[in-house]
């Protein structure tokens, strides 16, 4: 037996609307047996993962704080992606927005002012953008490999903040605890909604994520993002720049990744510490693929995603499961989602002998 | 034993699962499929190896689970990248991500336990040359391993004809096809002695370098193996060389610990990573040494024609 593919004419609109869903339906399936296999009820263990979260306010509230930072990363991942540069850094680019960002309230405690929070979200997004400047720099003038690179300093950036913490930056009144002074009130972003602890980086995450699906749909600049993203020479003869889009998509995305870290440190912790992220800037790329690289689709697959974290937490309490599964979900959603997309372009098709079913089959 | 002979060994020990892994990478690449996940199949074959070692308390059963863990992990990737013709980018981060979150499941009952090591085996005669035959022949099995690896792969790609047949399938997959070779068979065996390398080289991780299993043990060592690929362009005995000088580095931060040197650990402990992004700089700055060396169909899928 062996898998046939066959070339769509054109890829399919149907498909492609149903692929994302498919592969969530597989995860699902995959999940229940997951469970069953560690000896968990799958229904019981399913229904606490992915429904009970949708229950009540306080768990709702966590989602939208969780996919904050996954859509804003996610986002702008997906202008990288779509453009075929590789950052997937974006976690060492939210470290270093949340400490370019936290230099306002840590360093300069003593400022009280309106102005300590805007400085510190434009600090945060200029911080994430340099850092990403460093993989573009090195992509489009040294010619060198923007994965590894991007990749190479998300280590770097952990152990830089890991040294600030327990370092320069320690707090003198956290009795040798590895953390920054709290931030002062002024440096808090403030939440949006009375029920619960949403905080302004999810508006900050909508309005990027709807801002850059405007641009990638109306704008000059969306159409050279996927002509340069699929063909690099018919970019050339329409004089697009595939170094400068290397730039701007990597700039771009940095900023906004930056802007998620600061705001996560700002609204949620409410200072610096040792780990500032559970895996968001890793977990955005699966949201940017299972968003389909659209912003819109991102905003789903961000609230989605952040609902596996909060998932993840419910089965520990309530079943005993380990927090572990999370990741576990979360890398069968990249692979179904993967999988999914290739019927989209293609057709499918399973041949049970070494005869194709057109006669046409080489023997193998 | 002298301080250098004790400071080399560590080197020794810390180069190995770098150049297993890139060994396994380089074998795939060379058959022009580029796999990112290289990390995962690590971390998974550490997993394997310390948890069969515990359940049958026998480090040999453990090297083979984890060697047999990688490679069957890899087919997840084969898989996805070579029968549906995903995204190799992509699907090499799926595997990465996945690798960690099952490993943590498979290692979470035995963390913080204490391992079974992989005893050094003295080679008669030969281990008993002063300087030389304590480093080099009173090894564990891994380091043999990766030793015949190297001399092996070499001679598998540069004179064998089945090398020549998998090169040609990296170079150009179709003319490769038109000739008559199988490409996508190729490619998946390429896939699984890659996935079983990386897996061997975790094992080395769990079972050598430090017996027990701690979750991402593995610290991007993976990422560090693909980064060995490209700098040793593609050539097993420049991986060798490659592997040892990252080992060298990445022991660089216990030693100068020792001599008291008043670095900040972070910074000793990201050295690694530094040299990395160095090391790629200087190999690729110059385009045109690059693309004589990558693999022409690297990172390309191929949908035979029917």
């Amino acid at each position: 037996m062996r898998i046939e593919l066959e070339k769509r004419p054109r890829p399919s609109t149907l498909l492609s609307v149903l692929s994302p869903f498919l592969a969530l339906a597989l995860t699902v399936v995959a999940g229940g047996i997951m469970f069953a296999l560690i000896g968990k009820n799958p229904v019981a263990a399913l229904y606490s993962f992915f429904v009970e979260p949708l229950t009540d306010v306080w768990s709702l509230h966590e989602i939208a704080v969780k996919a904050a930072p996954l859509i804003l990363i996610g986002a702008g991942l997906s202008v990288c992606y779509r453009s075929n540069n590789w950052n997937i850094g974006a976690e060492g680019q939210f470290i270093m927005g949340a400490i370019a960002g936290a230099i306002v309230p840590v360093v300069f405690h003593d400022w009280h002012s309106p102005l300590v929070l805007p400085l510190m979200l434009v600090f945060g997004m200029i911080g994430g953008a340099l850092y990403a400047a460093i993989p573009a720099f090195l992509k489009a003038h040294m010619n060198t490999n923007e994965i590894l690179t991007s990749l190479m300093l998300v280590y770097i950036a952990q152990l830089f903040l890991d040294w600030l913490v327990r370092g320069p930056w320690r707090s003198p009144d956290a009795y040798n605890f590895p953390v920054t002074r709290d931030f002062t009130p002024e440096a808090i972003l403030p939440e949006m909604i009375a029920s619960g602890r949403t905080n302004y980086g999810f508006a900050f995450a909508i309005l990027a994520a709807v801002g850059l699906w405007f641009m990638m749909r109306y704008t000059l600049k969306g159409f050279e993002i996927s002509v340069l993203g699929q063909s690099e020479r018919a970019g050339r003869f329409a004089g697009f720049s595939s170094r400068r889009m290397i730039w701007f998509s990597m700039l771009l995305s940095g900023a906004l990744a930056g802007l998620a870290g600061i705001s996560e440190v700002s609204g949620v912790i409410g200072k610096l510490q040792p780990i500032i992220s559970p895996g968001y800037g890793f977990t955005a790329i699966i949201v940017a693929f299972l968003g389909r690289l659209n912003p819109l689709g991102i905003i789903a697959a961000g609230l989605f995603l952040a609902l596996t974290y909060v998932g993840g937490e419910a089965v520990q309490l309530t079943l005993n499961v380990s927090d572990k599964v999370t990741r576990v979900f979360q890398g069968l959603l990249l692979f179904f989602v993967l999988s999914c997309d290739t019927l989209i372009q293609y057709r499918v098709r399973l041949v049970l002998s070494g005869l194709g079913r057109s006669g046409q089959g080489e023997a193998h | 034993m002298g301080m250098i002979e004790a400071i080399l060994l560590t080197v020794i020990t810390a180069a190995t699962p770098l150049v297993i892994a890139s060994l396994g990478e380089l074998v795939t690449e060379r058959a022009g499929v580029l796999n990112l996940g290289v990390e995962g199949m690590m971390i998974m074959g550490a997993a394997i190896a310390f948890a069969a070692t515990q359940m049958t308390g026998s480090p040999y059963v453990g090297v083979v689970a984890g060697i047999a863990g990688g490679a069957l992990f890899s087919l997840l990737f084969g898989f996805l990248t070579l029968t549906l013709v995903a995204n190799q980018v992509a699907t090499g981060l799926a595997l990465t991500i996945l690798g960690l979150g099952v490993s943590g499941q498979i290692g979470e009952p035995y963390a913080g336990m204490s391992g079974v090591k992989l005893q050094p085996i003295a080679i008669p005669l030969l281990a008993d040359i002063p300087f030389l035959g304590p480093l080099l022949f009173r090894q564990d099995l891994i380091f043999y391993l990766s030793i015949m690896l190297v001399i092996g792969i070499n001679w598998f790609l540069f004179s064998s004809r089945a090398g020549l047949k998998l090169r040609a399938i990296g170079d150009n997959h179709a003319s490769a096809h038109a000739l008559g070779i199988h490409v996508i068979r190729t490619r998946y065996l390429a896939v699984m002695f890659g996935g079983a390398c990386a897996g061997l080289a975790g094992a080395q991780l769990s079972l050598v370098y430090t017996p027990q299993w701690v979750e991402t043990m593995s610290a991007g060592r993976g990422w560090i193996a693909l980064a060995l690929v490209v700098f040793a362009s593609w050539r097993p005995w420049r991986v060798l060389a490659g592997g040892y000088l990252f080992g060298a580095v990445s022991i660089s931060q216990l030693h100068a610990q020792a001599f008291g040197i008043g670095i900040p650990p972070q910074f000793l402990s990201s050295l690694p990573y530094v040299a990395t992004v160095v090391v790629l700089i200087l190999i690729s700055h110059n385009r045109r040494v690059t693309l004589i060396n990558t693999p022409a169909s690297l990172g390309k899928p191929f949908v035979p024609d029917r």
